[in-house]
């Protein structure tokens, strides 16, 4: 009875960019963004080559602090918490926003280890409990049928489709709420891309998914709203459908249509 | 043509290198098996000098042996346990930034001090405390000695490491000090196994450092595993490590000084003993090294 009420008084956008500026070695990267990314829907990020997408994506968990030389201003909000308010933990911050990037990066660790370590490093439960996550989480990764009886093997040996869906499991196991995909299939074979954009499809019923891809047919496939960056400025955002059939600018017109 | 001639000229020149060292590291080997080969027995590694050894009497060099792999195993455990915090500082605390390249230059210099002067200052450190020349003065300045070349190889292993790694490893909430102990930490185990070893190496065949700080005794180290170590541990481990000891390469540079050539084949001996101690520490470090990097990512 709670959960139904707090869901209600729940607000549409999981996550709120308010003014969002950043700048990396002193050049303006990030200009002015303001927009919210809906609760329990895949968001595309779409733009040129080096419009600044994966950085607008690291800037929604804070991976942008690891890079030396950025300076951020602005608010993101989740859940209406500002990640960007002084003395915030970050690790927290990540534990709650996931990031699954490009190139899957395995630790060096079983295939088990690899997706136990968010929970271990959490401390949650047992060694049963530990099990049941595993489990659980390369099921929702679709991985589970192929690794079921060699959990214990090194990670490196799975390819590098099974590899991606692996890192998706591990992201999964640390029970986040959003998970950030930056172009998780671009270096996958079509099969391996597709499997984990039906993953995506799956995975927005219980989180908020966006997604930074280069691939706009697989924006049309997947998003549910799009949002068009091009030179750290936010053009145009809306559902998939008015940014794909009707955009309001001629711009992102010309994008979707040079890209098709 | 000429493309295929750079080809040829620069394979010939890579295996020419190649074959040069390794016909002198076969050369070294072959010179110092030849001449000790005959003089190895059971006797020489199980029995401690008789008085007048140095002089063709009977007995061995047991106390060398044990003094020897004591030190260098004492020494290689000190240094790595020093090591290891200060190579995860430098790759995960410190990465990239001009403090942690200040103390990468500072440790390649100290890598090129002459063994003699840690040595000296070992002694100095030494005389400082009141100590005795004993196994532990030798383990802490051989441990001086070994831990530049440790941490520069490990460190060197640590740096190659992919930063994606880390990221990775911030991406699911970590903190630094789970990155560098569960992820950093496990990845460059098997650089930890070679640095060991080339530490190891370096520590166990040095005549310099010990030369002041072990001393040289005909006494063999007693064994610290005894039952005294249950009853009174800080007796059993002062009757091992507050004792001189005497190492393979002292005991070779005795053996070398003495007029006598019988007595001189000995050091040959030693000093076969010496490699097979090296080689077989080699070989342990590749398996351990081969067990450990089974995760890995290459």
């Amino acid at each position: 009875m709670t959960t139904a009420i707090r869901k209600e008084n729940m607000d549409v956008n999981h996550i709120k960019i308010e003014k969002l500026n950043l700048w990396y070695q002193g050049t303006h990267v990030l200009k002015d963004i303001n927009v919210g990314i809906p609760r329990h829907q895949v968001t595309a990020i779409i733009g040129p080559s080096g419009c600044g997408k994966t950085t607008l994506l690291r800037c929604i968990n804070r991976m942008i602090d690891l890079f030396p030389g950025t300076r951020a201003e602005g608010r993101v909000l989740l859940d209406g918490f500002d990640i960007y308010e002084r003395g915030v933990d970050v690790t927290a911050i990540r534990k709650r926003i996931g990031l699954i990037s490009q190139k899957p990066v395995l630790l060096p660790m079983s295939i088990f280890e690899n997706v136990a370590y968010g929970p271990r490093i959490y401390g949650a439960g047992g060694r049963k409990k530990l099990k049941e996550t595993v489990e659980r989480c390369l099921k929702t990764s679709g991985l589970w049928e192929e690794v079921k009886n060699r959990l214990k093997e090194p990670a490196t040996r799975l390819s590098i489709g099974q590899q991606q869906r692996l890192c998706v499991a591990r992201g999964l196991a640390v029970e986040p709420e959003v998970l950030l995909f930056d172009e998780p299939t671009s270096a996958l074979d079509p099969m391996s891309s597709m499997r984990i954009e039906q993953e995506i499809v799956l995975l927005k019923k219980s989180y908020t998914c966006l997604i930074v891809t280069h691939n706009i047919q697989q924006a049309i496939r997947i998003a549910d709203n799009v949002l068009f960056v091009s030179e750290g400025e936010l053009v145009e955002s809306g559902s998939a459908q008015e940014i794909f059939e009707s955009p309001k600018k001629a711009f992102t017109q010309a994008f979707i249509a040079g890209s098709m | 043509m000429r493309r295929r001639v750079m080809e040829t000229c620069f394979k010939a020149i890579t295996c020419a290198a190649t074959g040069i060292i390794v016909v002198i590291l076969l050369t070294i080997i072959w010179a110092i098996a030849a001449k000790g080969w005959h003089t190895l027995s059971w006797a020489l590694i199980s029995q401690a000098p008789t008085g007048d050894y140095y002089m063709g009497g009977g007995g061995g060099i047991a106390n060398a042996v044990v003094g020897s792999i004591y030190l260098g195993v004492g020494a290689t455990l000190l240094a790595l346990i020093l090591s290891v915090p200060v190579i995860l500082y430098l790759r995960v605390y410190a990465d990239g930034s001009r403090f942690a390249n200040l103390i990468r230059g500072l440790l390649d210099v100290l890598w090129g001090v002459p063994s003699i002067v840690i040595g000296a200052f070992g002694f100095m450190i030494m005389v400082y405390f009141g100590m005795r020349a004993s196994l532990l003065a030798g383990i802490v300045t051989v441990a001086m000695l070994e831990l530049p070349i440790m941490i520069r190889a490990i460190d060197e292993a640590a740096n190659i490491i992919p930063r994606e790694l880390d990221e990775t490893a911030y991406g699911l909430g970590s903190t630094k000090f789970e990155t560098a102990v569960r992820v950093i930490g496990r990845q460059v185990l098997p650089g930890v196994a070679t640095g060991a070893l080339l530490a190891f190496g370096r520590g166990v065949g040095d005549a310099a450092s010990v030369l002041f700080t072990t001393g040289a005794t005909d006494n063999v180290p007693q064994s610290i595993f005894t039952r005294t170590l249950l009853t009174h541990p800080g007796e059993a481990l002062s009757a091992t490590f507050l004792k001189p000891a005497s190492t393979l390469p002292v005991a070779i540079f005795q053996l070398l000084n003495t007029p006598f050539e019988a007595v001189q084949n000995r050091a040959y001996g030693a000093a076969l003993i010496l490699v097979i101690l090296v080689l077989s520490a080699s070989i342990l470090s590749r398996v351990l090294s081969a067990s450990l990097g089974k995760h890995i990512i290459r």
